[in-house]
Protein backbone atom coordinates (compact mmCIF):
# COMPACT_ATOMS: atom_id res chain seq x y z
CA UNK A 1 0.00 0.00 0.00
CA UNK A 2 1.31 3.42 -0.92
CA UNK A 3 -0.24 6.62 0.38
CA UNK A 4 0.14 9.82 -1.61
CA UNK A 5 0.90 13.23 -0.12
CA UNK A 6 -2.67 14.24 -1.00
CA UNK A 7 -4.12 11.37 1.01
CA UNK A 8 -1.85 12.32 3.89
CA UNK A 9 -3.16 15.88 3.73
CA UNK A 10 -6.74 14.62 3.82
CA UNK A 11 -6.01 12.49 6.91
CA UNK A 12 -4.13 15.37 8.53
CA UNK A 13 -7.15 17.58 7.99
CA UNK A 14 -9.42 15.01 9.64
CA UNK A 15 -6.92 14.76 12.51
CA UNK A 16 -6.66 18.56 12.77
CA UNK A 17 -2.89 18.49 12.37
CA UNK A 18 -1.05 21.12 10.35
CA UNK A 19 1.53 19.50 8.04
CA UNK A 20 4.02 21.11 5.72
CA UNK A 21 5.20 19.58 2.43
CA UNK A 22 8.20 17.81 3.90
CA UNK A 23 6.12 16.33 6.73
CA UNK A 24 3.45 15.17 4.26
CA UNK A 25 6.11 13.24 2.36
CA UNK A 26 7.58 11.77 5.54
CA UNK A 27 4.15 10.68 6.74
CA UNK A 28 3.34 9.16 3.34
CA UNK A 29 6.43 6.97 3.54
CA UNK A 30 6.10 6.02 7.22
CA UNK A 31 2.37 5.36 7.11
CA UNK A 32 2.68 3.28 3.93
CA UNK A 33 5.25 1.06 5.68
CA UNK A 34 3.02 0.67 8.73
CA UNK A 35 -0.06 -0.18 6.66
CA UNK A 36 1.99 -2.77 4.76
CA UNK A 37 2.96 -4.20 8.13
CA UNK A 38 -0.62 -4.46 9.41
CA UNK A 39 -1.67 -6.18 6.15
CA UNK A 40 -0.70 -9.35 8.05
CA UNK A 41 -4.18 -9.17 9.61
CA UNK A 42 -5.59 -10.34 6.29
CA UNK A 43 -3.99 -13.74 6.94
CA UNK A 44 -6.23 -14.27 9.96
CA UNK A 45 -9.29 -16.49 9.68
CA UNK A 46 -11.89 -14.29 11.34
CA UNK A 47 -14.95 -15.85 9.76
CA UNK A 48 -17.69 -15.85 12.41
CA UNK A 49 -15.46 -14.33 15.09
CA UNK A 50 -17.08 -11.69 17.25
CA UNK A 51 -15.16 -8.43 17.71
CA UNK A 52 -13.74 -7.96 21.20
CA UNK A 53 -14.56 -4.63 22.79
CA UNK A 54 -13.72 -5.35 26.43
CA UNK A 55 -11.28 -8.06 27.51
CA UNK A 56 -13.75 -9.43 30.05
CA UNK A 57 -16.85 -8.63 28.03
CA UNK A 58 -17.96 -6.41 30.88
CA UNK A 59 -21.10 -4.43 30.35
CA UNK A 60 -21.56 -0.75 30.83
CA UNK A 61 -22.46 0.00 34.43
CA UNK A 62 -25.46 2.20 35.01
CA UNK A 63 -25.87 4.64 37.86
CA UNK A 64 -28.87 6.51 39.19
CA UNK A 65 -29.60 9.65 37.20
CA UNK A 66 -28.52 12.01 39.94
CA UNK A 67 -26.23 15.01 40.02
CA UNK A 68 -23.01 13.84 41.68
CA UNK A 69 -20.48 16.44 40.54
CA UNK A 70 -20.31 19.93 41.95
CA UNK A 71 -19.74 22.94 39.68
CA UNK A 72 -15.97 23.34 39.28
CA UNK A 73 -15.93 25.74 36.38
CA UNK A 74 -13.47 28.16 37.95
CA UNK A 75 -11.05 25.38 38.83
CA UNK A 76 -11.13 23.87 35.36
CA UNK A 77 -10.98 27.19 33.54
CA UNK A 78 -7.98 28.28 35.58
CA UNK A 79 -5.83 26.08 33.32
CA UNK A 80 -7.34 27.26 30.01
CA UNK A 81 -5.20 29.31 27.63
CA UNK A 82 -7.83 32.09 27.33
CA UNK A 83 -11.11 32.62 29.20
CA UNK A 84 -13.29 35.61 29.91
CA UNK A 85 -16.47 35.84 31.96
CA UNK A 86 -16.67 32.07 32.35
CA UNK A 87 -16.37 31.24 28.65
CA UNK A 88 -13.44 29.93 26.60
CA UNK A 89 -12.09 32.40 24.07
CA UNK A 90 -11.38 31.32 20.49
CA UNK A 91 -10.92 33.29 17.26
CA UNK A 92 -14.17 34.69 15.84
CA UNK A 93 -16.23 31.89 14.25
CA UNK A 94 -19.25 33.91 13.04
CA UNK A 95 -18.61 36.96 10.90
CA UNK B 1 22.94 3.56 55.52
CA UNK B 2 22.61 0.65 53.10
CA UNK B 3 19.69 0.83 50.74
CA UNK B 4 16.77 -1.43 51.47
CA UNK B 5 13.68 -2.50 49.55
CA UNK B 6 10.25 -0.94 49.96
CA UNK B 7 9.16 -3.84 52.18
CA UNK B 8 12.40 -3.65 54.14
CA UNK B 9 11.96 0.07 54.73
CA UNK B 10 8.36 -0.53 55.78
CA UNK B 11 9.58 -2.83 58.55
CA UNK B 12 12.28 -0.38 59.62
CA UNK B 13 9.76 2.47 59.76
CA UNK B 14 7.53 0.33 61.99
CA UNK B 15 10.37 -0.34 64.42
CA UNK B 16 11.30 3.37 64.28
CA UNK B 17 14.81 2.42 63.23
CA UNK B 18 14.47 5.23 60.71
CA UNK B 19 11.96 8.04 60.33
CA UNK B 20 10.09 8.82 57.17
CA UNK B 21 11.83 12.20 57.07
CA UNK B 22 15.27 10.57 57.18
CA UNK B 23 14.24 8.09 54.52
CA UNK B 24 12.78 10.82 52.33
CA UNK B 25 15.91 12.94 52.72
CA UNK B 26 18.06 9.94 51.84
CA UNK B 27 16.26 9.41 48.52
CA UNK B 28 15.88 13.10 47.70
CA UNK B 29 19.65 13.37 48.17
CA UNK B 30 20.22 10.48 45.79
CA UNK B 31 17.96 12.05 43.16
CA UNK B 32 19.80 15.36 43.46
CA UNK B 33 23.20 13.71 43.23
CA UNK B 34 22.56 11.04 40.65
CA UNK B 35 19.59 11.80 38.40
CA UNK B 36 21.39 14.21 36.09
CA UNK B 37 23.08 11.23 34.42
CA UNK B 38 19.86 9.37 33.62
CA UNK B 39 17.10 12.03 33.50
CA UNK B 40 14.54 9.77 35.14
CA UNK B 41 12.55 12.53 36.86
CA UNK B 42 10.80 15.41 35.12
CA UNK B 43 9.61 16.98 38.37
CA UNK B 44 11.00 16.56 41.89
CA UNK B 45 8.87 17.80 44.81
CA UNK B 46 11.14 17.99 47.88
CA UNK B 47 9.02 20.37 49.95
CA UNK B 48 5.81 18.48 49.39
CA UNK B 49 7.65 15.20 50.08
CA UNK B 50 9.14 16.39 53.37
CA UNK B 51 5.76 17.69 54.52
CA UNK B 52 4.20 14.32 53.68
CA UNK B 53 7.06 12.55 55.49
CA UNK B 54 6.53 14.63 58.62
CA UNK B 55 2.82 13.85 58.54
CA UNK B 56 3.65 10.15 58.15
CA UNK B 57 6.06 10.31 61.09
CA UNK B 58 3.30 11.73 63.27
CA UNK B 59 0.97 8.94 62.23
CA UNK B 60 3.69 6.34 62.87
CA UNK B 61 4.34 7.85 66.32
CA UNK B 62 0.67 7.37 67.14
CA UNK B 63 0.96 3.71 66.19
CA UNK B 64 -1.14 4.07 63.06
CA UNK B 65 -0.68 1.59 60.25
CA UNK B 66 -1.26 2.04 56.56
CA UNK B 67 0.17 -0.04 53.71
CA UNK B 68 2.66 2.54 52.43
CA UNK B 69 2.92 4.78 55.48
CA UNK B 70 6.06 6.92 55.25
CA UNK B 71 7.46 5.15 52.17
CA UNK B 72 8.95 7.19 49.31
CA UNK B 73 7.46 6.57 45.87
CA UNK B 74 7.40 8.25 42.46
CA UNK B 75 4.49 8.65 40.06
CA UNK B 76 4.84 8.29 36.32
CA UNK B 77 4.02 11.71 34.89
CA UNK B 78 0.91 10.27 33.21
CA UNK B 79 -0.97 10.24 36.53
CA UNK B 80 -2.68 13.51 37.38
CA UNK B 81 -1.39 15.14 40.55
CA UNK B 82 -3.51 17.97 41.88
CA UNK B 83 -1.77 21.33 41.83
CA UNK B 84 1.32 19.90 40.16
CA UNK B 85 2.41 19.90 36.53
CA UNK B 86 1.37 16.66 34.83
CA UNK B 87 3.10 16.68 31.45
CA UNK B 88 2.68 13.15 30.08
CA UNK B 89 6.10 13.71 28.51
CA UNK B 90 4.60 16.15 26.02
CA UNK B 91 5.07 19.77 25.07
CA UNK B 92 1.28 19.77 24.75
CA UNK B 93 0.95 19.48 28.53
CA UNK B 94 4.15 21.27 29.53
CA UNK B 95 2.14 23.87 31.44
CA UNK B 96 -0.75 21.62 32.48
CA UNK B 97 -1.35 21.71 36.23
CA UNK B 98 -3.80 18.92 37.03
CA UNK B 99 -6.97 20.07 38.80
CA UNK B 100 -7.42 16.71 40.57
CA UNK B 101 -5.57 13.57 41.63
CA UNK B 102 -5.73 10.31 39.71
CA UNK B 103 -7.32 7.51 41.74
CA UNK B 104 -3.94 5.75 41.85
CA UNK B 105 -2.34 8.87 43.33
CA UNK B 106 -5.21 9.41 45.73
CA UNK B 107 -5.00 5.81 46.97
CA UNK B 108 -1.24 5.86 47.39
CA UNK B 109 -1.46 9.15 49.29
CA UNK B 110 -4.23 7.73 51.47
CA UNK B 111 -2.03 4.68 52.11
CA UNK B 112 0.60 7.07 53.50
CA UNK B 113 3.06 7.11 50.59
CA UNK B 114 5.48 10.02 50.27
CA UNK B 115 5.71 11.12 46.63
CA UNK B 116 9.18 12.36 45.67
CA UNK B 117 8.24 13.47 42.17
CA UNK B 118 7.05 12.58 38.69
CA UNK B 119 9.00 10.32 36.36
CA UNK B 120 9.93 10.81 32.74
CA UNK B 121 8.20 8.81 30.00
CA UNK B 122 7.69 8.52 26.28
CA UNK B 123 5.33 11.22 25.06
CA UNK B 124 1.75 10.17 25.89
CA UNK B 125 3.23 6.72 26.67
CA UNK B 126 3.90 6.10 22.98
CA UNK B 127 7.31 4.54 22.62
CA UNK B 128 9.52 1.68 23.69
CA UNK B 129 12.73 3.59 24.40
CA UNK B 130 11.84 6.77 26.27
CA UNK B 131 13.34 8.78 23.43
CA UNK B 132 10.06 10.49 22.50
CA UNK B 133 9.82 12.50 25.74
CA UNK B 134 9.66 16.27 25.39
CA UNK B 135 12.06 16.39 28.33
CA UNK B 136 14.81 14.40 26.67
CA UNK B 137 15.58 10.70 26.74
CA UNK B 138 16.02 8.68 29.91
CA UNK B 139 19.25 6.70 30.02
CA UNK B 140 19.68 3.16 31.23
CA UNK B 141 21.50 3.15 34.59
CA UNK B 142 23.34 -0.02 33.56
CA UNK B 143 24.77 1.68 30.47
CA UNK B 144 23.97 5.34 29.80
CA UNK B 145 24.49 4.85 26.06
CA UNK B 146 21.49 2.52 26.04
CA UNK B 147 17.78 3.11 26.40
CA UNK B 148 15.84 2.15 29.54
CA UNK B 149 12.89 0.91 27.48
CA UNK B 150 9.57 2.62 27.46
CA UNK B 151 7.20 4.08 27.96
CA UNK B 152 7.63 3.86 31.76
CA UNK B 153 11.41 4.22 31.35
CA UNK B 154 11.74 6.98 33.94
CA UNK B 155 10.11 4.86 36.63
CA UNK B 156 12.17 1.80 35.66
CA UNK B 157 15.47 3.71 35.60
CA UNK B 158 14.72 5.51 38.87
CA UNK B 159 13.97 2.21 40.65
CA UNK B 160 17.01 0.50 39.09
CA UNK B 161 19.31 3.35 40.20
CA UNK B 162 17.68 3.22 43.64
CA UNK B 163 16.58 6.84 43.41
CA UNK B 164 13.22 5.67 44.74
CA UNK B 165 12.19 2.27 46.11
CA UNK B 166 8.99 1.99 44.05
CA UNK B 167 7.17 3.82 41.29
CA UNK B 168 4.06 3.54 39.19
CA UNK B 169 3.99 2.74 35.52
CA UNK B 170 1.36 2.22 32.86
CA UNK B 171 1.27 -0.53 30.29
CA UNK B 172 -0.63 -0.35 26.99
CA UNK B 173 1.56 -2.73 24.98
CA UNK B 174 4.43 -3.52 27.33
CA UNK B 175 5.23 -0.14 28.85
CA UNK B 176 5.72 -1.52 32.38
CA UNK B 177 7.25 -4.89 31.52
CA UNK B 178 9.72 -3.98 28.77
CA UNK B 179 11.41 -1.13 30.71
CA UNK B 180 11.38 -3.33 33.84
CA UNK B 181 13.27 -5.94 31.81
CA UNK B 182 15.71 -3.42 30.33
CA UNK B 183 16.50 -1.86 33.72
CA UNK B 184 16.54 -5.03 35.84
CA UNK B 185 13.52 -4.29 38.04
CA UNK B 186 10.22 -6.05 38.71
CA UNK B 187 7.09 -4.64 37.11
CA UNK B 188 3.49 -5.84 37.03
CA UNK B 189 0.72 -5.02 34.58
CA UNK B 190 -2.48 -6.09 36.32
CA UNK B 191 -5.61 -7.52 34.69
CA UNK B 192 -7.40 -4.87 32.64
CA UNK B 193 -9.86 -3.14 34.96
CA UNK B 194 -8.04 -4.03 38.18
CA UNK B 195 -6.44 -0.60 38.70
CA UNK B 196 -8.49 2.53 38.04
CA UNK B 197 -7.73 4.57 34.94
CA UNK B 198 -9.35 7.69 36.40
CA UNK B 199 -6.89 10.56 36.13
CA UNK B 200 -4.43 8.42 34.18
CA UNK B 201 -4.02 10.31 30.92
CA UNK B 202 -5.60 8.16 28.24
CA UNK B 203 -3.68 6.64 25.33
CA UNK B 204 -5.64 3.52 24.24
CA UNK B 205 -8.48 3.06 26.67
CA UNK B 206 -9.23 -0.61 26.03
CA UNK B 207 -5.58 -1.53 26.68
CA UNK B 208 -4.20 0.98 29.23
CA UNK B 209 -3.53 -0.36 32.71
CA UNK B 210 -1.49 1.08 35.57
CA UNK B 211 0.70 -0.98 37.86
CA UNK B 212 3.69 -1.08 40.21
CA UNK B 213 7.43 -1.13 39.46
CA UNK B 214 9.88 -1.92 42.24
CA UNK B 215 12.98 -3.92 43.10
CA UNK B 216 11.12 -7.08 44.04
CA UNK B 217 7.84 -8.94 43.65
CA UNK B 218 7.14 -8.46 47.35
CA UNK B 219 7.42 -4.69 46.88
CA UNK B 220 5.12 -4.78 43.84
CA UNK B 221 2.55 -6.70 45.91
CA UNK B 222 2.68 -4.03 48.59
CA UNK B 223 2.03 -1.25 46.08
CA UNK B 224 -0.67 -3.23 44.27
CA UNK B 225 -2.50 -3.67 47.57
CA UNK B 226 -2.75 0.10 47.77
CA UNK B 227 -3.79 0.87 44.19
CA UNK B 228 -6.04 -2.03 43.11
CA UNK B 229 -9.78 -1.96 43.55
CA UNK B 230 -13.09 -0.85 42.15
CA UNK B 231 -13.51 2.81 41.25
CA UNK B 232 -16.94 4.09 40.18
CA UNK B 233 -15.19 6.92 38.30
CA UNK B 234 -13.69 4.47 35.79
CA UNK B 235 -16.41 2.90 33.65
CA UNK B 236 -14.30 -0.19 32.92
CA UNK B 237 -13.19 -0.73 36.53
CA UNK B 238 -14.04 -4.21 37.75
CA UNK B 239 -15.88 -5.04 40.94
CA UNK B 240 -13.87 -7.68 42.77
CA UNK B 241 -13.45 -8.57 46.43
CA UNK B 242 -10.40 -6.97 48.04
CA UNK B 243 -7.33 -9.14 47.94
CA UNK B 244 -4.06 -9.10 49.88
CA UNK B 245 -1.45 -9.66 47.19
CA UNK B 246 1.29 -10.30 49.76
CA UNK B 247 -0.62 -13.21 51.35
CA UNK B 248 0.34 -15.91 48.82
CA UNK B 249 3.97 -14.98 48.22
CA UNK B 250 5.40 -17.88 50.25
CA UNK B 251 3.47 -20.70 48.60
CA UNK B 252 5.84 -23.27 47.12
CA UNK B 253 5.84 -24.01 43.41
CA UNK B 254 5.38 -27.77 43.58
CA UNK B 255 3.26 -28.92 40.70
CA UNK B 256 2.95 -25.47 39.16
CA UNK B 257 2.46 -25.92 35.42
CA UNK B 258 4.44 -23.34 33.46
CA UNK B 259 3.48 -22.98 29.82
CA UNK B 260 6.32 -22.19 27.43
CA UNK B 261 4.87 -20.90 24.15
CA UNK B 262 7.03 -22.10 21.32
CA UNK B 263 6.27 -18.86 19.48
CA UNK B 264 8.12 -16.94 22.22
CA UNK B 265 11.34 -18.88 21.75
CA UNK B 266 11.56 -18.83 17.96
CA UNK B 267 13.43 -16.79 15.39
CA UNK B 268 14.21 -13.21 16.30
CA UNK B 269 15.06 -13.98 19.93
CA UNK B 270 18.57 -12.90 20.87
CA UNK B 271 20.49 -16.13 21.64
CA UNK B 272 21.95 -14.82 24.89
CA UNK B 273 18.52 -13.64 26.03
CA UNK B 274 17.19 -17.13 25.26
CA UNK B 275 19.95 -18.77 27.28
CA UNK B 276 19.40 -16.43 30.24
CA UNK B 277 15.65 -17.06 30.24
CA UNK B 278 16.19 -20.83 30.03
CA UNK B 279 18.58 -20.69 33.00
CA UNK B 280 15.93 -18.80 34.98
CA UNK B 281 13.29 -21.36 34.03
CA UNK B 282 15.60 -24.10 35.32
CA UNK B 283 15.53 -22.39 38.74
CA UNK B 284 11.73 -22.54 38.76
CA UNK B 285 11.90 -26.19 37.76
CA UNK B 286 14.23 -26.93 40.66
CA UNK B 287 11.62 -25.43 42.94
CA UNK B 288 9.01 -27.87 41.69
CA UNK B 289 7.46 -26.18 38.68
CA UNK B 290 6.71 -28.33 35.64
CA UNK B 291 7.35 -26.91 32.19
CA UNK B 292 4.73 -27.63 29.54
CA UNK B 293 5.26 -26.74 25.91
CA UNK B 294 2.30 -24.82 24.53
CA UNK B 295 1.38 -22.89 21.42
CA UNK B 296 -0.21 -19.47 21.00
CA UNK B 297 -0.78 -19.78 17.26
CA UNK B 298 -2.01 -16.24 16.65
CA UNK B 299 0.95 -14.58 18.41
CA UNK B 300 2.33 -13.30 15.14
CA UNK B 301 -0.78 -11.18 14.64
CA UNK B 302 -0.56 -9.36 17.94
CA UNK B 303 1.73 -6.50 16.87
CA UNK B 304 -0.22 -5.80 13.65
CA UNK B 305 -3.56 -5.89 15.54
CA UNK B 306 -2.13 -3.59 18.19
CA UNK B 307 -0.98 -1.03 15.60
CA UNK B 308 -4.57 -0.71 14.44
CA UNK B 309 -6.38 -0.77 17.79
CA UNK B 310 -3.96 1.41 19.78
CA UNK B 311 -3.61 4.22 17.20
CA UNK B 312 -7.38 4.22 16.58
CA UNK B 313 -8.08 4.73 20.27
CA UNK B 314 -5.19 7.18 20.55
CA UNK B 315 -6.55 9.35 17.75
CA UNK B 316 -9.93 9.49 19.51
CA UNK B 317 -8.48 10.16 22.96
CA UNK B 318 -6.04 12.80 21.79
CA UNK B 319 -8.76 14.70 19.93
CA UNK B 320 -9.36 16.46 23.25
CA UNK B 321 -6.18 18.51 22.87
CA UNK B 322 -7.66 21.41 20.95
CA UNK B 323 -5.77 24.43 22.26
CA UNK B 324 -9.00 25.70 23.83
CA UNK B 325 -9.61 24.15 27.24
CA UNK B 326 -6.11 23.28 28.40
CA UNK B 327 -2.70 22.43 27.02
CA UNK B 328 -0.61 24.15 24.40
CA UNK B 329 -2.12 26.90 22.27
CA UNK B 330 -0.39 28.37 19.22
CA UNK B 331 0.30 32.10 19.02
CA UNK B 332 -1.94 34.41 16.96
CA UNK B 333 -4.34 31.92 15.37
CA UNK B 334 -5.95 33.20 12.14
CA UNK B 335 -9.18 31.31 12.73
CA UNK B 336 -10.51 28.36 14.69
CA UNK B 337 -9.17 25.74 12.28
CA UNK B 338 -5.73 27.36 12.40
CA UNK B 339 -5.94 27.33 16.21
CA UNK B 340 -6.67 23.58 16.24
CA UNK B 341 -4.22 22.46 13.59
CA UNK B 342 -1.24 24.56 14.66
CA UNK B 343 -1.73 24.02 18.41
CA UNK B 344 -1.74 20.28 17.77
CA UNK B 345 1.12 20.36 15.26
CA UNK B 346 3.27 22.37 17.69
CA UNK B 347 2.24 20.48 20.83
CA UNK B 348 2.67 16.87 19.67
CA UNK B 349 5.93 15.16 18.76
CA UNK B 350 6.60 12.99 15.70
CA UNK B 351 5.64 9.58 17.09
CA UNK B 352 2.39 10.83 18.61
CA UNK B 353 1.45 12.49 15.31
CA UNK B 354 2.27 9.32 13.42
CA UNK B 355 -0.10 7.33 15.63
CA UNK B 356 -2.85 9.94 15.44
CA UNK B 357 -2.56 9.81 11.65
CA UNK B 358 -2.73 5.99 11.54
CA UNK B 359 -5.71 5.99 13.86
CA UNK B 360 -7.54 8.71 11.97
CA UNK B 361 -7.04 6.81 8.72
CA UNK B 362 -8.25 3.44 10.02
CA UNK B 363 -11.34 5.04 11.54
CA UNK B 364 -12.15 7.20 8.52
CA UNK B 365 -15.20 6.53 6.38
CA UNK B 366 -14.97 3.27 4.47
CA UNK B 367 -12.00 1.80 6.33
CA UNK B 368 -13.51 0.82 9.66
CA UNK B 369 -14.33 -2.79 8.69
CA UNK B 370 -11.01 -3.35 6.94
CA UNK B 371 -8.93 -2.26 9.91
CA UNK B 372 -10.48 -1.62 13.32
CA UNK B 373 -13.22 -4.25 13.17
CA UNK B 374 -10.81 -6.82 11.76
CA UNK B 375 -8.24 -6.04 14.45
CA UNK B 376 -10.87 -6.37 17.20
CA UNK B 377 -11.76 -9.80 15.82
CA UNK B 378 -8.11 -10.85 15.72
CA UNK B 379 -7.94 -9.67 19.28
CA UNK B 380 -10.49 -12.28 20.25
CA UNK B 381 -8.44 -14.96 18.46
CA UNK B 382 -5.46 -13.95 20.57
CA UNK B 383 -7.54 -14.02 23.77
CA UNK B 384 -8.86 -17.47 22.78
CA UNK B 385 -5.29 -18.76 22.34
CA UNK B 386 -4.64 -17.82 25.95
CA UNK B 387 -7.93 -19.26 27.17
CA UNK B 388 -7.03 -22.64 25.67
CA UNK B 389 -3.50 -22.45 27.08
CA UNK B 390 -4.79 -21.75 30.60
CA UNK B 391 -6.82 -24.98 30.44
CA UNK B 392 -3.46 -26.75 30.51
CA UNK B 393 -1.13 -24.49 32.48
CA UNK B 394 -1.17 -22.15 35.50
CA UNK B 395 1.15 -19.47 34.18
CA UNK B 396 2.91 -18.75 30.91
CA UNK B 397 6.60 -17.81 30.86
CA UNK B 398 9.07 -16.52 28.32
CA UNK B 399 11.34 -13.60 27.56
CA UNK B 400 9.90 -10.11 28.16
CA UNK B 401 11.79 -8.64 25.22
CA UNK B 402 13.45 -10.36 22.27
CA UNK B 403 16.57 -8.26 22.69
CA UNK B 404 18.92 -6.53 25.09
CA UNK B 405 18.54 -2.80 25.82
CA UNK B 406 19.47 -1.12 22.54
CA UNK B 407 21.52 2.01 21.96
CA UNK B 408 19.98 5.48 21.96
CA UNK B 409 19.05 6.39 18.41
CA UNK B 410 19.41 2.82 17.14
CA UNK B 411 15.74 2.43 16.21
CA UNK B 412 14.58 6.04 16.00
CA UNK B 413 14.47 6.08 12.22
CA UNK B 414 12.59 2.78 11.91
CA UNK B 415 9.23 2.80 13.72
CA UNK B 416 8.42 -0.82 12.86
CA UNK B 417 11.62 -2.20 14.37
CA UNK B 418 10.78 -0.17 17.49
CA UNK B 419 7.24 -1.60 17.52
CA UNK B 420 8.60 -5.14 17.29
CA UNK B 421 10.50 -4.75 20.54
CA UNK B 422 7.11 -5.30 22.25
CA UNK B 423 6.42 -8.53 20.36
CA UNK B 424 6.11 -10.69 23.51
CA UNK B 425 4.26 -8.19 25.68
CA UNK B 426 1.47 -6.83 23.46
CA UNK B 427 -0.68 -9.98 23.45
CA UNK B 428 -1.37 -9.72 27.19
CA UNK B 429 -2.78 -6.22 26.66
CA UNK B 430 -4.93 -7.30 23.75
CA UNK B 431 -6.32 -10.15 25.87
CA UNK B 432 -6.49 -8.04 29.07
CA UNK B 433 -4.37 -10.51 31.05
CA UNK B 434 -1.95 -9.71 33.87
CA UNK B 435 1.77 -9.86 33.06
CA UNK B 436 4.93 -9.44 35.10
CA UNK B 437 8.57 -8.96 34.22
CA UNK B 438 11.35 -9.79 36.65
CA UNK B 439 15.15 -9.76 36.42
CA UNK B 440 16.22 -13.18 35.16
CA UNK B 441 19.96 -12.68 34.78
CA UNK B 442 22.37 -10.61 32.75
CA UNK B 443 24.25 -10.62 29.48
CA UNK B 444 27.47 -8.77 30.22
CA UNK B 445 26.24 -6.02 32.51
CA UNK B 446 22.84 -5.75 30.85
CA UNK B 447 19.70 -7.09 32.54
CA UNK B 448 17.39 -9.64 30.95
CA UNK B 449 13.72 -9.93 31.93
CA UNK B 450 11.60 -13.04 32.33
CA UNK B 451 7.94 -12.47 31.62
CA UNK B 452 5.11 -14.30 33.37
CA UNK B 453 1.56 -14.03 32.03
CA UNK B 454 -1.30 -15.22 34.20
CA UNK B 455 -4.97 -15.89 33.84
CA UNK B 456 -7.45 -13.08 34.59
CA UNK B 457 -7.11 -11.88 38.21
CA UNK B 458 -4.15 -14.17 38.85
CA UNK B 459 -1.76 -11.37 39.86
CA UNK B 460 -1.19 -13.09 43.22
CA UNK B 461 0.07 -16.17 41.40
CA UNK B 462 2.48 -14.16 39.24
CA UNK B 463 3.83 -12.37 42.30
CA UNK B 464 4.15 -15.70 44.12
CA UNK B 465 6.20 -17.26 41.30
CA UNK B 466 8.41 -14.18 41.04
CA UNK B 467 8.88 -14.02 44.81
CA UNK B 468 9.88 -17.70 44.94
CA UNK B 469 12.40 -17.07 42.16
CA UNK B 470 13.72 -14.08 44.09
CA UNK B 471 14.19 -16.23 47.21
CA UNK B 472 16.54 -18.41 45.21
CA UNK B 473 18.39 -15.82 43.13
CA UNK B 474 19.93 -12.41 43.68
CA UNK B 475 19.38 -10.81 40.27
CA UNK B 476 16.77 -8.41 41.63
CA UNK B 477 19.21 -7.18 44.29
CA UNK B 478 21.92 -6.12 41.87
CA UNK B 479 22.34 -2.42 41.34
CA UNK B 480 24.43 -0.51 38.83
CA UNK B 481 27.87 0.29 40.26
CA UNK B 482 27.68 3.97 39.30
CA UNK B 483 24.69 4.35 41.64
CA UNK B 484 25.99 2.40 44.64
Amino acid sequence: MSLTSEEVRRIAHLARLAVDDREAEDFAAALSDIFDFVEALNRADIEGVEAMAHPLDAEQRLRPDQVTEPDQRDLFQAIAPAVEGGVYLVPRVIE
Amino acid sequence: MTLDTLSGWARRLQTREISSRELTELYLGRIERLDSGINSFVTVTPEQALAAADAADQRLAKGERAPLLGLPVAQKDIFCTQGLRTSCGSKMLDSFVAPYDATVVERMNAAGAVMLGKTNMDEFAMGSSNETSHYGPVRNPWDPERVPGGSSGGSAAAVAARLVPAATGTDTGGSIRQPAAFCGVTGLKPTYGRVSRYGMIAFASSLDQGGPMAASAEDCALVLNAIAGFDPRDSTSLQRPDEDFTAGLDRDLKGLRIGLPREYFGDGLHPEVRRTVQDALAVLRERGAEPVEISLPNSGLSVPAYYVVAPAECSSNLARYDGVRYGHRCADPRDLMDLYTRSRAEGFGAEVKRRIMIGTYVLSAGYYDAYYLKAQKVRRLIAEDFRRAFDKVDVIAGPTSPELPFRLGEKSADPISMYLSDIYTIAANLAGLPGLSMPAGTVGSLPVGLQLVGNYFDEARLLNVAHQFQQETGWHQRMPAAFA
